[in-house]
């Protein structure tokens, strides 16, 4: 049970504290206190890692069949496993997104949680897409008491407007392995859709009519859940080949007709820009990374999703053909584009945290240089070091940044709820760190005096690069010096921002918003970096 | 375009409806009394909604209008936006053709000088009801910009976009680009023209020239302003008449020629080989040359074929031309990339200008290359191909003052 579900009127609370970044932060989240931002590595938390409980073989079937005996589909045999696993009121239940807008394991399972009767259930997801929509009647009715994790679109607007139980909390992808490892959320039931399993558990998403690469999103949950279901619609004889998740974390198996939509992974933020604005921002990050010398024999790259990531990567690709370079290692989101760099030997490796596309399926699948990871050897924090630190250069998006380079990438500037922070967070400790965005979006100006929302400290954040140009962080000396002779426009954040200002007519207005906390904004070391108040007349 | 949720008042401006995104739709139904109301809606009502209601209201009462109902539905609106669509509302409700709005301030460098010689590699085509694309335009570095009141406009939006055309010249950046409008045929062209009386811009690109008298029209309407003129030949009476046209004014700078309208015109199809425009293209080259002008081919449509647009730039300087148009920015660099001169021939050109320097300095009648002697119009052109290859950025500043390889 989750700490707060016994006295739910204290979730959303008014009363604040103050970051080390001055930000206002709510006191508590669903009940349990806060840990204010103190600043980048400062926190140092002590103890032990959780455990989850010590289960013995004599309780489970000597022939390792899990298969859970039930008819029907996948929201009746749900229920028959949701019963056996114990499901009770103010229980908390996670599912992972590697299905992304195809996922259909979420609604199924709260459909039968509905059916069952159960409430005030918060749901940990590792990301939320259009398609959970499907819960504004759940959440509205009770049986989802409110969601720790990613909330865009309906769901976003949901929670923006305080209608939410609960606060929402907000978490990158380490982090959430983070707050899992170190007892921050319990996982009572652990629900992961797998493309392919035997009936002891073992699975994989390399395979199977419902493919969708790797799941490593689910690995903390299966780790630490108190129980582990296994939902795949392609059930393979003892044993599963390769095997991403383990059997012995296991608890029962479901098999259902259809487990996700693959070819609903890919979507608006997967596929490269066409717009000429974009794709010059892209030329000219790829310009700025070769022309400072961040393109060199053995260097590494992270683009993550979204059009002008990927663009930056194939124009990036063209330079280091010209110039006869190879990676030395790059990181996906796996899509096309990386596989065709894998494939053409500019890297010898992908290491791949979620893949964007069938062509990463198969890659993963086919190719031994292309290799699943997980937010535990990517990016969580509390571990003996992650991958994401030793990146030379990652692309990433934002929403706004303010002349201080801090970013927001969850909200829009009225103050809304519109993405989740992915591997967002985690992918500022790279060498360089580059956000892309374009200067402007129908008046709304990118560039202002302070963000709404704090999602990543501006210390850590290298470049800003829109279409009129480069602007270098001060801090980054090294960086402007190395960028002299490039013909990559370089310009002062404040310049910048004054004329965007003189465009849009000024800064824009700040969002009307409610005293009460709806959502808090996670660092990637469990501490809370930010709030997000309810907005007002949304 | 009437957002549908909205009955049609008796006057409108600017675009509306779900699709749209940028801009503003305007609608207004006058009164004799009662003052004004406003049913505003915005998609920016948390960020700009109180700017963009006080603006507007500013506007109407500076225009004296105190009666009446504004429908107004904002999809993000830049200001400037706000003042064009304002401004041709404006001009529907008071009957006033003369009404102009003062712009909003210049957000770029004064207007660079007339330059009758200049490059003219690349002029991209940019709609003139549509201010996205207008933004970032002088970003992408093209040798010029086209706001087009003409083709890419529809009928019913011909004042719409020409408040857009005069508030964008006077508003946005275009850098070092060379502004030009494309005005409508005939009457409408020349009332194009002067509802832009006072907007800073270099050059006007007049459609389908088929007689002098109508560049000698268009001159009237000028007057003493200063202004370049690029004729467009797009019927085989105009290209007909390609040398009488280049002839008929001293404001002409280059003759451009349209293809599309020229193979209707034919009735031929438009093929990717164009042998059947290719006399005309070589007539144009020619009209143009004889009468010192430049000579600028006309678009090549398909945006997605970088490798169909090279070799159409390839051929096209092989004929003479020295410009092409462009309908997307990413096609700007491949044309430069294209018109910018061989690498060998920049080595030569330096070779022969290094030589000719160096025949001045020691006070030489004679340039000489090795054991070669080199004529003034080969040294004219290789001090051209250096011009070129510096600003296609082949060469540096200073190359003249380096060791040469």
């Amino acid at each position: 049970m989750w700490e707060g579900v016994q006295s739910p009127a204290m979730s959303l609370t008014r009363d604040s504290l103050t970051t080390a970044l001055g930000r206002e932060i709510p006191s508590t989240i669903n009940g349990r206190e806060c840990l204010p931002f103190p600043g980048v590595g400062v926190h140092r938390p002590e103890g032990n890692k959780i455990g989850p409980p010590i289960r013995s073989c004599a309780d489970y079937p000597v022939n390792g069949d899990k298969r859970v005996l039930a008819e029907g589909d996948m929201v009746s045999q749900l229920k028959v496993a949701l019963v056996n696993a114990g499901l009770r009121d103010g229980m908390t239940l996670s599912t992972h997104h590697h299905f992304r807008n195809g996922d259909l394991v979420a609604n199924a399972v709260f459909d039968a949680a509905k059916q069952l009767g159960i409430k005030d259930l918060r749901w940990f997801p590792s990301a939320s897409f259009p398609c959970h929509a499907h819960l504004l009647p759940h959440l509205k009715d009770g049986t989802i008491h409110h969601i720790e994790g990613s909330m865009n679109g309906p769901l976003g607007d949901f929670a923006s407007r305080g209608m939410m139980r609960g606060m929402g909390v907000l978490r990158s992808h380490g982090g959430r392995y983070q707050a899992v490892q170190d007892g921050e959320v319990h996982i009572d039931i652990a629900i992961l859709a797998a493309p392919t399993a035997d009936s002891f558990g073992n699975a994989t998403g390399d395979r199977g009519p419902s493919a969708c690469g790797l799941l490593g999103f689910g690995l903390a949950d299966s780790e630490y859940a108190d129980h582990v279901i296994i939902v795949t619609d392609n059930l393979v004889p003892f044993p599963c080949l390769p095997w991403q998740i383990q059997g012995q974390n296991v608890d029962q198996v479901v098999v259902v007709d259809k487990v996700g939509e693959p070819d609903k992974i890919v979507s608006g933020t997967t596929r490269v820009t066409k717009s000429p604005d974009r794709l010059l921002i892209a030329e000219n990050i790829a310009q700025f990374v070769r022309d400072t010398g961040i393109m060199r024999e053995g260097f590494s790259f992270q683009a993550g999703a979204g059009g002008i990531t990927l663009a930056f990567a194939m124009f990036l690709k063209e330079f280091m053909k010209e110039a006869g370079i190879t990676a030395g290692f790059v990181r996906g989101g796996s899509n096309q584009y990386l596989v065709e760099m894998l494939e053409e030997g500019l890297t010898p490796v992908i290491l791949d945290g979620q893949t964007f596309d069938l062509e990463g399926v198969r890659s993963m699948r086919e190719n031994p240089g292309h290799q699943n990871t997980s937010p535990f050897t990517s990016y969580n924090y509390h571990g003996k070091g992650n991958f994401a630190s030793m990146i030379d250069v990652v692309v990433l998006g934002a929403t706004e940044v303010d002349v201080d380079f801090n970013a927001n990438v969850v909200t829009h500037s009225d103050g809304r709820l519109l993405h989740g922070i992915g591997g967002w967070q985690n992918c500022l400790f790279a060498g360089c760190t580059i956000l892309a965005v374009p200067s402007v979006r129908n008046r709304i100006p990118v560039i202002l005096d302070r963000v709404t929302t704090m999602v990543g400290p501006g210390s850590l954040i290298d470049v800003v690069a829109t279409e009129h140009g480069l602007c270098i962080n001060p801090a980054r000396r090294d960086l402007l010096e190395a960028v002299r002779g490039s013909k990559v426009p370089i310009l002062d954040i404040h310049d910048l921002k004054k004329r965007l200002d003189a465009l849009c007519g000024g800064p824009p207005a700040k969002p009307r918003l409610g005293e009460e906390f709806i959502a808090a904004i996670q660092w990637v070391d469990g501490t809370t970096l930010d709030g997000v108040r309810r907005v007002l007349g949304a | 375009m009437t957002p549908s949720t909205l009955t049609s008042p008796p006057f409108s401006a600017g675009r509306g409806g779900d699709k749209i995104r940028g801009d503003l739709w305007l609608g207004f139904e006058p009164a004799n009394a009662g003052g004004l109301h406003l049913e505003f809606r915005s998609r920016l009502e948390a960020l700009y909604g109180a700017a963009t209601r006080e603006l507007l209201q500013s506007l109407l009462k500076e225009a004296r209008v105190e009666h009446g109902t504004l429908w107004v539905e904002d999809s993000g609106a830049y200001p400037f936006l706000i003042r064009a669509r304002m401004e041709s509302l404006l001009i529907q409700v008071t009957g006033d053709l003369s009404l102009r709005l003062p712009p909003q301030p210049s957000l770029g460098s004064p207007m660079p000088a007339l330059q009758p010689q200049r490059l003219r590699r690349s002029r991209l085509y940019l709609p003139g009801n549509e201010a996205k694309y207008m933004l970032s335009a002088a970003l992408h570095q093209p040798d010029a910009v086209i706001l087009d009141l003409e083709d890419s406009v529809a009928p019913a939006a011909k004042q719409d976009a020409r408040a857009l055309v005069r508030h964008a010249l006077f508003h946005l950046d275009w850098g070092s680009a060379e502004r030009m409008v494309r005005i409508n045929q005939g009457q409408m062209g020349l009332e194009d023209l002067a509802y832009l009386a006072d907007a800073p811009m270099h050059l006007v690109l007049v459609p389908k020239v088929e007689e002098a008298q109508e560049l000698h029209a268009i001159e009237e309407v000028l007057g003493e302003r200063p202004m370049l003129l690029m004729p467009i030949l797009e019927t085989a009476k105009g290209v007909m008449h390609a040398e009488a046209i280049a002839a008929a004014s001293a404001r002409n700078v280059a003759l451009t020629l349209g293809l599309e309208d020229l193979t209707a015109d034919l009735g031929v199809l438009k093929t990717p080989a164009g042998k059947e425009t290719l006399w005309a293209r070589s007539r144009v080259v020619f009209a143009a040359k004889a009468c010192g002008l430049q000579a600028i081919d006309s678009v090549y449509g398909n945006i997605a074929d970088e490798e169909g647009l090279r070799a159409s730039v390839r051929e096209a300087k092989a004929l003479g031309f020295e410009g092409k148009g462009c309908v997307h920015p990413r096609q700007i660099r491949v044309v430069h990339e294209e018109f910018a001169p061989e690498p060998k021939a920049v080595t030569r050109a330096c070779q022969i200008v290094r030589a000719f320097e160096e025949a001045q300095d020691q006070g030489l009648g004679v340039v000489s290359l090795g054991s070669k002697m080199i004529d003034p119009p080969v040294v004219k052109r290789a001090q051209k191909t250096v011009a070129e290859a510096l600003e296609a950025g082949l060469l540096a500043e200073d190359w003249l003052t380096q060791t040469p390889e």
